[in-house]
């Protein structure tokens, strides 16, 4: 497949999950500061802002920074746009449905469209929209290189975006209605009570939320869905390990976590997540130079032949 | 008539496709008493829903940097069997002389030593191409796709206004005019047969491949668009997915020992067939344009070389030179030995004294044109020009002669048109689509892009010019063809019924069964 095909599916991938993620992050922290009367409302804007990559301010407005700034390189607003615009270059290999899906939700959000819904429905309307996409992509596009590059953008977003949800309840006063947040914006809320009962504790939910193996949004599930569309992508036939430095640096990720003790984990929750972030950036640049690179600068300067 | 034809104005001195001096045309009745059954409300609804699915589908055109949905019109044009037949056979026929002319002037110039057509106004036109002199593909066509766009003037009879075999864009939203309609008006598109033109990316493939260099038997084809910014992205996008086929931007090619390549994922891969969708000028900065980033360098080497095929062929701007177009009855003559099909618009030659004369005293009631202009770029119509604009339109013929074609102001037809929820007759033209496969024949996608100029009277229809179009029917003459006896007669397998959860099935069971025992004792 075309490099700078590859490259685009890889970002329409990443784009739709980080506007649905942000979204679920940017609902946790609203449910967080109602249920919180302690809570210094200035100072979680700002930590949150801060946890997105974004400075903070006097009087920081989360829903603007995060949801509906058009310019704002964080908001699901410009998520979806970017979306959008990658489709639009991949628009012969994407099936017609998911561009569709795309393009309508994009007309739906745009010009001012989000401030007008109130922040639950909009929510939800990200959420589900998403869903809708992901849906269609998964069962109308061959599972072919281009539907695991989608995959591998979704997968590497989602593992980002989960690692900044779950530092969250760090800053909050009463962590255990914190994790109940965590967990329902991670959509879990219900898989983890079946799971564990309603008696669980703070470290239940983290255990779940990075370890589960059949959540689908868990740590682990999403680092090995990652890790398996690299392993497709490029098939190795070293019999020591892998060659591939993306596959590498996920697989070292995925054995920390599974194997450092589980309190050591809780007790250095906003640090392990800040190098799973670290990680994901990096596996992205050692895509990128393996399979996107070949298209990116124009080789004919002018001048003679 | 009827609610949607009242007031709808008719005998007026413009030939109307649909309405004559007498009413609906007899041909057309069916189609307007089917747009009667619905009523005008109804047909007001159908016309916002079509602009809503364009909208969602993304179906849009570029002006200026920012897209637009490309405005399709709830009316069809309906062309009569034998009328598109005549259509197709002068298109095939100006398609099979453009070719000749191309491939003489490329190489002996017969024309010109018989004095068919002066050397120099091939010489002098912009499109020709010395580095193509000598050069040919593999099945000697150079003229892959062409739309020829017609008019119809007031006496009803269809005119070549001019060709297009550079890189002629319009096809995609035949299609989706196409699609759209269907959903719109599923019972007035049902009774009507209908000639499909979903045909098109099949056969336009099949040229392409028909194309390949020579020895290649299984020719990867690519479509080149200048990208995403580009006002026909849509319909490259379009072609590049109906025929299954990757999309490429310059960047995403490498010519390197004669060859060109892709740059894909797992390293390059050779490209045989390149439907190009890019300008002469910017295809290749080693031979055009050095600052163009949109080709690739070393194209055209690979071209003559022989190992890739660029369709439509570098060059073939001078067969659709207005100038030269003057010259294409004859030009038949000479190298077909027929006489042209299809009429053609009366042209001054501006170069030659006696008509550049006649035509500077006349400016006012003629239609000037640029000779390689294309998108309505740069047409004054004489009668809507101000004195400014005639004068300065003077000095440039004065200067550059060569550069410009005059012509009488042809009053293009018109077809019943939504207008503010009324029907209202707006100018139409037609450019049916024509693709040479060579050996495999001449195809004519049937109709061809209807485009609509959306304000009053506006003569120009073009789409960078802010025009609609419409969706164009050809309808089929003959009887729908019976399917033989014997393929009716094979024996269907008979479905498995569906299952349904055994849980269910019991618990569903024992209501009954209860139901019926206390049933049971209400009636003691």
């Amino acid at each position: 497949m075309l490099s700078r095909i590859a490259d685009s599916l890889f970002w329409i991938g990443r784009y739709l999950e980080r506007a649905e993620d942000t979204a679920r992050i940017v609902e946790v922290h609203l449910h967080q500061s109602l249920d919180d009367p302690t809570l210094d409302k200035t100072q979680a804007a700002n930590d949150l802002l801060l946890l997105m990559g974004l400075p903070g301010s006097e009087s920081p407005d989360v829903l603007l920074r995060l949801c509906y700034e058009e310019s704002s390189p964080v908001s699901f607003l410009s998520a979806l746009t970017h979306a959008r615009e990658a489709a639009r270059r991949a628009r012969e290999t994407v099936s017609t449905e998911v561009w569709e899906s795309i393009n309508t939700t994009w007309l739906a959000v745009r010009g001012g469209r989000l401030q007008r819904m109130r922040p639950a429905s909009m929510f939800k309307f990200i959420r589900e929209r998403c869903a809708v996409i992901a849906g269609l992509a998964d069962n109308t596009m061959s599972h072919d290189e281009g539907w695991l590059f989608l995959t591998l953008g979704r997968s590497i977003e989602r593992i980002d975006m989960t690692s900044r949800l779950l530092s969250t309840p760090s800053f909050a006063a009463n962590s255990q209605r914190a994790w109940d947040h965590v967990l329902s914006g991670c959509g879990a809320h219900h898989a983890f009570v079946q799971r564990y009962g309603a008696l669980a504790s703070d470290r239940d939910a983290v255990e779940f939320l990075m370890l589960d193996r059949l959540f689908p949004r868990s740590l682990i599930y999403t680092l090995n869905t990652a890790v398996e569309a690299l392993a497709q992508l490029g098939p190795s036939n070293l019999r020591i390990r892998p060659d591939d430095p993306a596959m590498r640096l996920l697989g070292a990720a995925r054995a920390t976590l599974e194997y450092l003790p589980p309190d050591e984990i809780l007790r250095d929750l906003p640090e392990e997540m800040a190098r799973l972030q670290a990680v994901c950036s990096q596996a992205t640049s050692a895509i990128s130079a393996r399979y996107f690179e070949g298209s990116a600068a124009a080789e004919w300067v002018g001048g003679a032949w | 008539m009827s609610e949607l034809f009242d007031g709808y104005p008719r005998g007026q001195a413009v030939y109307d496709e649909m309405v004559g001096p007498d009413g609906v045309r007899p041909a057309l009745k069916s189609v307007a008493a089917e747009f009667d059954r619905l009523g005008l409300d109804e047909v007001r609804t159908r016309a916002d829903y079509l602009s809503s699915v364009y909208i969602d589908q993304g179906v849009t055109f570029d002006i200026g940097g920012e897209e637009r949905p490309f405005p399709l019109d709830i009316v069809p044009r309906v062309m009569q069997a034998a009328e598109f037949s005549h259509v197709e056979a002068g298109s095939r026929q100006r398609v099979r002389a453009m070719e000749a002319f191309l491939d003489d002037i490329y190489s002996e110039g017969r024309c010109f030593v018989d004095g068919v057509i002066p050397r120099h106004v091939v010489a002098s036109s912009p499109h020709f191409h010395r580095v193509m002199a000598g050069l040919t593909t593999a099945n000697g066509v150079r003229v892959h796709i062409a739309g020829i766009d017609l008019i119809r003037g007031d006496d009803g009879v269809y005119r070549v206004l001019e060709d297009n075999v550079r890189s002629p864009s319009g096809v995609s939203y035949v299609m989706t005019n196409r699609r759209a309609i269907n959903s719109a008006l599923p019972e007035v598109a049902g009774k009507h047969r209908i000639r499909p033109v979903e045909d098109y990316p099949s056969e336009l493939l099949k040229a392409l491949r028909a194309a390949a260099p020579s020895g290649i038997t299984d020719p990867t084809v690519v479509v080149l668009t200048p990208g995403v910014y580009n006002s026909a992205y849509f319909e490259h996008a379009l072609l590049a997915r109906m025929m299954g086929v990757e999309l490429v931007e310059g960047r995403d090619l490498v010519a390197h020992g004669g060859r060109v390549s892709l740059r894909t994922t797992r390293g390059l891969r050779p490209v045989h067939v390149i439907y190009r969708r890019i300008d002469d000028e910017f295809l290749d900065p080693a031979v055009f344009r050095a600052d163009s980033v949109l080709g690739c360098a070393g194209l055209l080497n690979a071209a003559r070389a022989g190992n890739v095929t660029i369709a439509n062929a570098v060059g073939n701007g001078v067969a659709d030179d207005k100038l030269v177009y003057s010259y294409l009855p004859d030009l038949m003559r000479f190298y077909l030995g027929e006489e042209p099909i299809l009429a053609q618009v009366d042209t001054w030659r501006l170069e030659e004294p006696d008509a550049r004369e006649e035509v500077l005293d006349r400016l006012d009631e003629l239609v000037v044109k640029p000779v390689d202009g294309s998108g309505g770029k740069g047409i004054v119509i004489g009668p809507r020009a101000t004195p400014e604009q005639l004068e300065k339109l003077r000095r440039l013929i004065i200067k550059d002669a060569r550069g410009w074609i005059a012509q009488p102001v042809v009053q293009l037809s018109t077809v019943p048109t939504m207008i503010d929820g009324q029907l209202r007759p707006r100018h139409v033209d037609l450019r049916p689509f024509v693709v040479n496969g060579g050996s495999e024949g001449i195809y004519v996608l049937p109709g061809g892009l209807t485009r609509v100029a959306l304000p009053e009277g506006e003569l120009i229809v073009n789409s960078s010019q802010g025009g609609g179009s419409k969706d164009t029917w050809v309808l089929a003459d003959s009887r729908p063809t019976r399917r033989r006896e014997q393929d009716r007669q094979v024996a269907r397998p008979s479905a498995v019924p569906l299952s349904d959860q055994i849980i269910d099935r019991v618990i569903r069971h024992q209501h009954e069964q209860q139901q019926q025992s206390r049933g049971g004792e209400a009636s003691c």
